[in-house]
């Protein structure tokens, strides 16, 4: 394998995404934590780009280290942690989930190591946004649709979940 | 020609669903078993991606459903956190081991 620029960006960007994953898992304090997630969404949206998918990227960042994070981050300030409190999951039930998660790895990484896929010459990064528009608005329209319908739906029932119940506090009265 | 072969992205992939697994396994507090649960997603995002320029019929299909998985993520984050508040209003509490109700 030649050492180029694109096989130095795609280790650099693996690299802190990675990195911030496994702050996710050892940080103690939970904010500290989704700041570390938003390391590995940016590092993924640079993965995009080295795949040619360049709007994909732009959306990574909108929707998951913009979006997502700051919900994430209002669903901790809103709630109260008990930051230090050591986990109550035993050592045991740990070690045997580590085990599990690694044989799961393990068997998973043999049938990507004996992966070959011929390559094939393609054309994605040519008007990138283009193309998704015009396959999303000419075979995906139906599903398009449902997707808008999905996002009213979840709008309409977190509002509904989330909101103070007063009247049945009221009528309890 | 690409010098990064498809199988390194599908191997970051795996690290990071892994990553993702275990944290949404292992930790206690609801917050962080909802954006454990976003890693795996976005693991799997960089699959999709990856076999869509990778693949043997490359096309923007996998591009495509990435973006439908993003929108699904986000509504599934939004009443996530409804959920949460909403529990943690009723149980003074945000630890997953301790919402049990439906348990007993």
């Amino acid at each position: 394998m030649t050492f180029s620029g694109e096989f130095f960006a795609f280790m650099s960007l693996a690299l802190v995404a990675v990195i911030g994953g496994v702050l996710l898992l050892n940080l103690t304090k939970v904010v500290h934590m989704v700041v570390a997630l938003v390391f590995t969404f940016v590092s993924i949206a640079g993965i995009y780009v080295l795949l040619s998918a360049e709007f994909l990227a732009a959306v990574q960042i909108l929707i998951y280290s913009g979006a997502i994070t700051i919900i994430m981050l209002f669903g901790i300030m809103l709630t109260r942690h008990n930051d230090t409190s050591e986990p109550k999951i035993g050592r045991w039930r740990k070690l045997l989930l580590f085990a599990g998660v690694l044989g799961f790895a393990f068997a998973v990484y043999i049938g990507i190591y004996n992966l070959d896929l011929p390559s094939a010459p393609n054309d994605l990064h040519v008007n990138n946004t283009e193309q998704i528009g015009i396959e999303l608005y000419s075979k995906f329209i139906i599903p398009f649709e449902v997707t808008s319908v999905l996002l009213l739906v979840a709008l309409i029932g977190s509002i509904v979940l989330a909101k103070k119940d007063d009247e049945k506090e009221a009528e309890k009265e | 020609m690409s010098t990064v072969p498809v199988q390194a992205y599908l191997a970051l992939a795996l690290i990071l669903f892994c990553i993702g697994l275990y944290g949404a396994l292992t930790k206690r507090n609801t917050v962080i078993v909802l954006i454990s649960i976003e890693l795996m997603l976005n693991a799997v995002n960089i699959n999709l991606v990856a076999f869509s320029k990778y693949g043997i019929t490359p096309s923007i299909t996998g591009q495509i459903f990435t973006l439908f998985v993003i929108a699904v993520a986000a509504a599934e984050v939004a009443v996530g956190i409804a959920i949460l508040i909403s529990l943690y209003r009723n149980k003074k509490s945000v630890n997953i081991d301790e919402m049990d109700a439906m348990k007993h």
